[in-house]
């Protein structure tokens, strides 16, 4: 647990003294909600139902960029290298970098959360608790995968373009109950039906992030 | 000891190494030369658990624990590129390390260890703001800040300046008598016979001279090197 910690405490200071992660996908969520925004300005009836799937295309795009800067900072000057170096189990550093991409995509999403009241003028106090359960289980899911896979991309000449097209078909299962989970808490309040999404995001969770950690190993050899 | 056993590495159609066969003993000190895609690096890259050959096998005996962390707790990588984290700063480049590597990490410790390297007083400097010079300093106290039996060392003078050199000279040297082992890829032949005490010429993934050093000056050296290279 230790070194996990070490891990990601070294991504957060990076990242807070680099802010290289966090401003492009806080640009490039806050662009897609404006976006949105202009396209459903003459049909304010149904901007509330489509909120949900316009979250989670500025998450699930903004959450990309973040990944495919989680291991382009270590090929730089090779710390990818000393990382592999070091006598620990490469399911650590795994974990950590997961954990960092979490957190940033959590980040992320919160501030474009906050954008997305005021441009779609919503009000949600009560089920705020329940947004964030859903935000932070298919984060889990989307960082679950998007961090192995990242590894796989970063040794490639097209990562950049690379990423999004392994990434989005893996985790579609997650994205789609996200906006389905979503859209029950913002337009259906019926709770008990996010049982279902939950329970399926979660199973993914666990599935893919055990793999992802499992096979971690074999994705940074050459 | 390290023994490496018909190894052979192919990226695609190219063969890096080609059944090689190498026994390196405990407290060695062998130059590995030879040109550039001579496929020094690889063999370093897989003695150090960074690359998986395409056959044959390795063996490394290390003093404590068996297996594959253990095997990699004993060795220490250096090469030109320094594994550093440019936005960090010595002091915390080396903290992150000696915390995945369970040593002590309190600031003492450390700044010890940078002022060993002669980066005295540069400890909280971000490393991008080093020389290319210094950052290769730091980079020695990280890859060797667990005091590994084994010392892998890829074109580690490239880039360092005449004190740079002269340092990190006496620093292998110094290992040496320690009776850690060090394996060394580089270009300059006198630096490979001044520092080691065998020589490996590598060409085309083969090792076709292993000699050592006492049986011959460097001038017959250099001409065997030069013959060698001629041919290839």
């Amino acid at each position: 647990m230790k070194k996990i910690w070490a891990i990601f405490r070294k991504d957060l200071l990076i990242e807070f003294r680099t802010k290289d992660s966090l401003n492009s996908m806080l640009f490039f969520g806050i662009v897609v909600l404006i976006i949105f925004n202009f396209a459903l300005e003459s049909r304010p009836d149904s901007t509330r139902s489509a909120v949900p799937g316009i979250l989670w295309v500025a998450f699930a795009f903004s959450g990309t960029l973040g990944l495919n800067r989680a291991f382009a900072a270590e090929k730089e000057n090779s710390c990818l290298q000393g990382l592999l170096m070091i006598p620990v189990d490469r399911g650590v550093l795994y974990l950590g970098k997961m954990l960092a991409a979490t957190v940033f995509m959590l980040i992320a999403e919160a501030v474009i959360f906050v954008f997305s009241l005021v441009f779609f003028n919503l009000t949600v106090w009560a089920e705020i608790p329940y947004l964030i359960l859903v935000f932070l289980i298919g984060t889990l899911g989307f960082t679950a995968v998007g961090t192995l896979l990242s590894a796989v991309a970063v040794n490639t000449k097209l990562r950049e373009i690379l990423l999004p097209v392994i990434l989005f078909p893996v985790v579609l299962p997650v994205l789609v109950n996200a906006v389905e989970a979503t859209n029950i808490i913002l337009n259906a309040h019926d709770y008990r039906a996010l049982r279902l999404p939950l329970a399926i995001m979660s199973v993914f969770t666990i599935v893919f992030g055990t793999l992802s950690c499992l096979l971690f190993e074999h994705v940074l050899e050459d | 000891m390290i023994e490496v056993r018909g190894i052979s590495k192919y990226f695609g159609k190219l063969t890096a190494l080609r059944d090689l066969n190498l026994t390196i003993r405990t407290g060695e000190f062998v130059a590995l030369l030879g040109r550039n895609g001579a496929g020094k690096t690889t063999l370093l890259r897989i003695l150090a658990g960074l690359s998986r050959p395409s056959s044959g096998t390795l063996r490394i005996q290390t003093a404590g624990k068996a297996g594959a962390l253990a095997a990699r707790g004993s060795i220490g990588y250096l090469s030109h590129n320094t594994s550093l984290y440019l936005d960090l700063t010595a002091l915390e480049n080396l903290r992150f390390y000696s915390k995945l590597m369970d040593l002590p990490a309190a600031d003492k410790v450390l700044e010890e260890k940078i002022g060993q390297v002669g980066l005295a007083g540069r400890e909280r400097e971000p490393v991008r703001n080093y020389s290319r010079g210094m950052q290769q300093r730091l980079a020695i106290a990280r890859a060797f800040l667990h005091h590994p039996d084994v010392l892998l060392l890829d074109e580690p003078f490239a880039g360092l300046d005449h004190a740079g050199s002269e340092f990190l000279k006496r620093y292998l040297l110094a290992a040496r008598a320690q009776g850690k082992t060090c394996i060394m890829a580089i270009h300059d032949a006198r630096l490979g016979y001044e520092t080691a005490d065998r020589l490996v010429v590598i060409e085309k993934g083969i090792a076709i001279l292993d000699v050592p050093k006492r049986t011959l000056s460097f001038a017959e050296f250099q001409k065997e090197y030069e013959r060698i290279s001629s041919e290839q």
